[in-house]
């Protein structure tokens, strides 16, 4: 495989195993918790590789996992109290542990190869220069197999409990009610979003870590009613946002993690503005044809009624300012919209409902019709 | 005392304390408001935004002038707010997946500019540092001039809107009704913790702002139930803790500005939050066991409660 494609099967990869996650955070509203983790976990990988001097010890994914669960504990204790709300609960917590990595590092690992922007940003570059060996052969890029094996973890968790964060999720009382232990599943989930990101951290960075935990969720959600086809969209939406965010960074000869990220953000915009039902253009739409509807029903339910007299096309603006305060355009507009619909007619030089009109009258009035 | 004649003699002391107290007076006052709207996280997502406008700033106009540069930042700052404020508007995403998603997508998009400001017109990669984590170190007195002139507006205008932020803050439907601008005071707030942010980027970075608007809002929030005191105390703590980092910085080998300033405001919220008067932790447990000492002639009560302690302390 050449460096490039083992680049973005990395990238494929890491979008894949953080959708999993990513679409129960958007949902139960803990994402900032994925921002929070991917900082605080710093101190962890600080002390991880003080103990183990390497940064390719699993060790240091365990103290950094540890880190990430021991944030949310702090920030739910901090809440716990009532004294603060989540959010801020989550403000104060991840700029401490993060501050006490970065005195750490500079205090202490000052001349070792500790890059805090690599832990940061990531460089998915250089992905395909740390490889994992076994018995003397090349396996293919290190961050690929730790990747993936997150990935079968995550996508093993899901399909294991799957049940019980859907219920978790939707209805965290009933879910308490029945014995499933909301509690227990949500530090599992934080288990798994704080393993991804520690095992993300190094190939892609705490930003597009970030990115693709809720971009890719966020995006399906607006397409989507039901879980599965949200999580099923997430996996493709990161892939995607992975693929394209690739192509760009190459072709602006820029950073392949912050492409990806832009990408993200880019995708949601893009079905903010075009998802079918809930984006921009289309709910625009149907409250245009909301109005024209319920001015069809009005003007149906007017002329319908016994003690209207007939509506001629002069009298029709004056009539219709007078009764509705219709503008002269918007009686046209309507005029023309029934006419087109067909539930008006020319009937002896003035205006008629169709059956059809009529129908639509009845339902508006249903007391006004006759018995 | 070698430190505190350090402070008056020492420019760069002077300079980095300077700074720092001024950083922690306007997010202390400002990120009161945040935190009483339960929006404190949208420091974050603005820092993060913050780093499209430098680098856009500095292609455009090839200068590294800070005013220039916190007027880039500001830009793309207020849109990544706007963008958030939308999206939990006009959507059912959900405001915190917003704010992280305009967070990391921002900030995406800064590298991206950056990687190809290295890479196609030849800039260090030294700025990027400095903005991430802070070099207060670095800072001269045009840069505290320019804070406090930024700040200073910011200041000025919020005590002239006093009465319209109070009430938007605590009862927006209420500020509606009585046909206040409600949207256009939520873009003010905006915009003031905007420049509270930008104005903070060189002294504590990216990633540790947040940490300023918050913590001493919420450790000022509970030694008070009124506004005023409460901005005033925040004001207050964000400079002491700012001073306070700045000199232990200064008086320690290899311990940078912005992360310690950080851990004394992490300090001062987490004694606020066990020591307060009638809200604290460790004060509520002891009032509780003095009123059960105090009442033993009386048989324990199942359905007695503990008096005095607010029913939801969150609320003002």
């Amino acid at each position: 495989m050449s460096p490039q494609v083992e680049v973005q099967l990395v990238a494929a990869v890491t979008a894949v195993a953080c959708a999993l996650p990513g679409a129960f955070l958007v949902l139960r509203r803990m994402a900032m918790m994925s921002d929070a983790i991917t900082h605080a976990i710093l101190p962890g990988i600080v002390v991880g590789f003080f103990l183990t001097e390497s940064l390719g010890s699993p060790l240091l994914l365990v103290g950094a996992a540890l880190t990430g669960l021991l944030t949310v504990a702090l920030v739910e204790s901090i809440e716990r109290t009532g004294l603060v709300r989540e959010d801020a609960a989550i403000g104060i917590v991840f700029p401490i542990l993060f501050s006490i990595g970065v005195i750490l590092i500079a205090r202490y690992a000052g001349d070792v190869h500790l890059d805090l922007d690599a832990v940061l940003l990531g460089e998915l570059a250089f992905a395909p220069f740390n490889r994992l060996e076994l018995f003397g052969s090349d396996l293919g890029p290190r961050a690929l197999w730790v990747m993936g094996t997150v990935l079968l973890l995550n996508a093993a968790f899901l399909f294991t409990f799957y049940k019980e964060l859907k219920l978790a999720t939707f209805d965290p009382v009933l879910a308490a009610a029945l014995g499933f232990m909301p509690g227990v599943l949500h530090y599992a989930l934080m288990g798994m979003v704080s393993i991804t990101a520690v095992s993300a951290f190094d190939a892609v960075g705490a930003i597009l870590v970030v990115a693709l935990m809720v971009g890719p969720p966020a995006t399906a959600y607006l397409l989507t009613d039901r879980l599965d086809v949200m999580i099923g969209l997430s996996a493709a939406l990161g892939v995607a946002n992975a693929l394209i965010g690739y192509a760009a960074a190459a072709w602006l000869d820029a950073s392949i993690a912050g492409s990806m990220a832009t990408v993200a953000g880019l995708l949601f915009g893009l079905a903010f503005l075009l998802a079918p039902e809930r984006g921009l253009v289309a709910q625009q739409m149907q409250q245009r044809t909301n109005t024209a509807r319920f001015a069809e029903q009005m003007l149906a339910a007017y002329l319908c009624h016994p003690q209207t007299r007939p509506l001629t096309p002069e009298a029709a603006p004056k009539r219709l300012y007078e009764r509705f305060g219709w503008s002269a355009q918007k009686t046209d507009a309507v005029l023309e919209y029934m006419c087109e619909r067909g539930t008006l007619t020319r009937r002896n030089g003035a205006f008629a409902c169709t059956e059809h009109g009529e129908s639509l009258a009845a339902h508006a009035m249903p007391l006004s019709s006759p018995p | 005392m070698d430190l505190l004649h350090a402070l008056f003699s020492d420019y760069t002391l002077r300079t980095v304390a300077l700074g720092a107290a001024l950083l922690g007076i306007v997010g202390g006052s400002l990120g009161s408001y945040a935190v009483l709207r339960g929006q404190s996280l949208i420091g974050d997502a603005v820092a993060h935004a913050a780093l499209p406008g430098i680098a856009g700033a500095f292609l455009l106009t090839g200068q590294m002038d800070p005013l220039v540069l916190m007027l880039g930042a500001a830009a793309t700052g207020l849109c990544a707010a706007l963008f958030v404020d939308g999206t939990a508007r006009s959507t059912r995403v959900p405001y915190d997946s917003a704010l992280a998603l305009m967070l990391a997508s921002f900030f995406g998009l800064g590298l991206v500019l950056l990687t190809y400001l290295q890479r196609h017109a030849g800039a260090s990669q030294a700025g990027l540092d400095a903005f991430l984590f802070g070099q207060a170190a670095a800072l001269v007195m045009y840069d505290v001039y320019v804070m406090a002139a930024l700040g200073g507006t910011a200041l000025i205008v919020m005590l002239l809107f006093w009465k319209e932020l109070k009430l938007l803050s605590f009862d927006a439907a209420f500020a509606r009704s009585v046909g206040l601008p409600v949207r256009v005071l939520n873009g003010l707030l905006t915009t003031l913790l905007v420049v509270a942010i930008v104005i903070g980027l060189q002294t504590v970075g990216v990633v540790l702002m947040s940490a300023v608007l918050i913590a001493p809002a919420a450790a000022a929030r509970q030694w008070t139930d009124r506004l005023g005191i409460m901005v005033a105390l925040a004001a207050g703590i964000g400079a002491a803790t700012g001073v306070t980092g700045a000199l232990i910085s200064a008086s320690v080998r290899n311990v940078p500005t912005g992360p310690t300033i950080v851990l004394c405001m992490g300090a001062v919220v987490i004694a606020s939050l066990l020591l307060a008067p009638q809200r604290g932790v460790l004060w509520r447990s002891w009032q509780r066991r003095f009123s059960q000492a105090e009442t033993p002639s009386h048989p324990p009560d199942q359905n007695a409660r503990t008096p005095n302690v607010a029913t939801d302390p969150t609320d003002l």
